[in-house]
């Protein structure tokens, strides 16, 4: 009879307790810091936002007194990745419907999906050193070195893998009656892409992108030698062909100083950074969830 | 899809909607082939700008440590050491604690609601941009760990691996902000792999007796082995090639030493670092280490994707 009743000194059941306390350990020590490091970022940076923060430039270091703002930082992180979009955006999208809607499996479409994974995984900085050799220190975009355009096109890099990746994974999900529909009723191809498949995937595609145009908002790495960095307001539209600051570099630079000033706006920097990156993506996840909910009726 | 294309082929169109039709499939064609346009390029750029430097030094370049720009002397040892051993052991923390976390995410140890606000917690974390943990390295890491390091020293200071008295940056802090890197990647992807182990299987185990845990060693966890192997080496890429953060806390310093505790160098930190006032053959060797880094990160990739279609689950 008393194999009926859960025997606790089991040695089973003494080494089930053992690994369940093991894993609920496992995720205290992940999640703690975890949860931590977004309380601090959002604390300690938040409490240094004023209203001259948007306005201001930042002043060069060593004026321990005043610091500035990051206004150029701000805006020139908005015209960085403008230009990273403006590129990726259509080549992406185009090169994804080409691979749902076109490609038969072949060896090409075979080895684009390769190439797109690969290049997910190519190091940030690498796209950073590319552009610099082709574009940087070649001086190609009509004399200017450093600049925001180089550095948008550096994100580019980053971001259209993403890109592609959504676009071909949306296509793929709707379902191929609708083209046959489309397609029995006389429209073309071209027509039955644009009018059909690509808005029925339209609300996936978008949320992908706009993950990956918020991953991009974050990189530094493919900047710190393409955009570099500047203290100084963007005035017009000449200023894409020089040095232009980002939020990112302006964090990377400032922690780096000694100077007080500059760690508390590279802190400033960061939770402008982190909590708009944190509020598109949790905006997104719930659209998606929202979708999925809609979906299928 | 063949269906599809052979009703189109046979119908009658007006010219400029067929030729309209043609150049949309072929701008999509040449769209789709701007990845391997720009793969192939990053490689040759890279490698022909690496070429001066490489036939200079050759393959001695790997195995030296020599960085004197003044004396022309370039050698990138140190930098390499301190990529594989920062990315090897922030993976060798990160494996057991995210997988740990994974199975606690998909058991039935707490409500489901509690599991999932955490699993999308984790992967919200995935997302905070590098050069902010940097950051908080920097400010919050670094001092919390200092009495720590010191202590570390001084009782295993008789192993070389902590064998230099700590002073502020050095390669474990770079290890260890990697760890909170990689967390949330390897966590997301076990918990996908493991939630893709079809339910007969917990259910057969379960019905022949196995305990909890059994069924998780021996049914569940041997299952999902090739996603989160993928998984593993996907973090192992991400931790070779991560710049900012590991830059800004790791101390850059080409000096070698088998310390952990020691200022040390990433390939990844060394280009950041120099690159922007580099000039001559130094921009060469710094292609030469980039090329490497990239060489790394490319067989690490590439046999993620070989693993994931060897071994993916077929049921």
């Amino acid at each position: 009879m008393n194999s009926l009743y859960y025997q606790k000194r089991l040695s089973r059941n003494i080494g089930d307790k053992f690994f369940t306390s093991l894993s609920v350990i496992c995720a205290l020590i992940a999640i703690l810091p975890l949860i931590f490091l977004v309380t601090y970022i959002l604390y300690k940076g938040g409490s240094q936002i004023t209203p001259e923060l948007f306005t201001l430039e930042p002043n060069p270091p060593g004026d321990d007194l005043d610091a500035g703002g990051i206004n150029p930082a701000l805006i020139g992180t908005l015209i960085i990745t403008t230009i990273a979009s403006i590129i990726a955006i259509p080549v992406g999208v185009g090169g994804g419907i080409y691979l749902a809607e076109y490609s038969k499996g072949g060896a090409f479409s075979r080895f684009i999906r390769f190439g797109v994974n690969v290049l997910a995984g190519v190091p940030s900085i690498i796209a950073g050193v590319f552009i610099y050799a082709l574009i940087v220190s070649t001086k190609i975009l009509f004399g200017s070195m450093y600049s925001g355009l180089a550095g948008g096109m550096a994100l580019s890099i980053l971001m259209l893998p993403t890109v592609i990746k959504t676009t071909d994974e949306g296509l793929k999900l709707v379902p191929n009656e609708l083209r046959y529909a489309s397609l029995g009723v006389g429209a073309s191809m071209y027509t039955t892409i644009l009018k059909v498949t690509l808005p029925s995937a339209f609300r996936s595609i978008a949320t992908g992108v706009v993950l990956g145009i918020a991953r991009a908002a974050g990189e530094t790495a493919p900047l710190i030698f393409t955009a570099l960095f500047s203290y100084y307001y963007i005035t017009g539209f000449g200023d894409l062909f020089y040095e232009m600051g980002s939020l990112a570099v302006l964090i990377y630079n400032f922690a780096l100083e000694p100077y007080d000033a500059q760690n508390k706006l590279a802190w400033a920097a960061s939770f402008i950074l982190v909590l708009s990156i944190l509020s598109v993506n949790i905006f997104s996840r719930i659209l998606a969830a929202f979708t999925e909910k809609t979906k299928r009726v | 899809m063949e269906e599809k294309l052979t009703l189109f082929k046979n119908r009658k169109r007006f010219g400029i909607e067929k030729n309209i039709d043609i150049i949309f499939k072929n701008t999509a064609l040449v769209l789709s082939s701007f990845v391997a346009i720009i793969l192939l390029g990053i490689i040759l750029v890279v490698f022909f700008q690496s070429f001066e430097s490489f036939s200079r030094y050759g393959l001695k370049f790997l195995v030296t440590s020599e960085w004197n720009p003044v004396k022309d002397e370039y050698g990138a040892f140190t930098a390499i050491y301190g990529t594989l051993v920062t990315s090897f052991l922030s993976l060798l923390i990160t494996i057991p604690l995210g997988v740990g976390t994974a199975i606690f995410i998909t058991e039935d140890f707490v409500p489901k609601v509690f599991r999932e606000i955490l699993g999308s917690f984790v992967e919200l974390l995935a997302a905070i941009p590098s050069v902010v943990l940097g950051l908080w390295a920097i400010f919050v890491m670094e001092p919390f760990f200092r009495a720590f390091f010191v202590f570390l020293h001084n009782f295993f200071g008789w192993i070389p691996l902590f064998s230099t008295e700590p002073t502020g940056r050095n390669s474990l802090l770079a290890i260890l902000i990697l760890v909170v890197m990689l967390l949330p990647i390897v966590t997301a992807i076990a918990r996908d792999s493991l939630n893709q182990v079809p339910k007969k299987l917990r259910n057969a185990a379960y019905g022949i007796g196995a305990s909890r845990w059994k069924t998780i060693f021996s049914v569940i966890l041997p299952a999902a082995l090739s996603g989160i192997m993928a998984g593993v080496l996907l973090a192992l890429g991400r931790a070779m090639g991560e710049t900012m953060a590991v830059t800004m806390i790791i101390g850059n310093s080409n000096a070698f030493s088998w310390s952990l505790l020691s200022p040390g160098y990433t390939i990844s930190s060394m280009l950041a670092n120099q690159f922007g006032e580099a000039d001559g053959s130094q921009v060469s060797s710094l292609f030469y280490a980039a090329f490497v880094l990239m060489i790394l990160s490319l067989v690490v990739n590439i046999f993620a994707q070989w693993l994931v279609k060897k071994f993916s689950l077929k049921y």
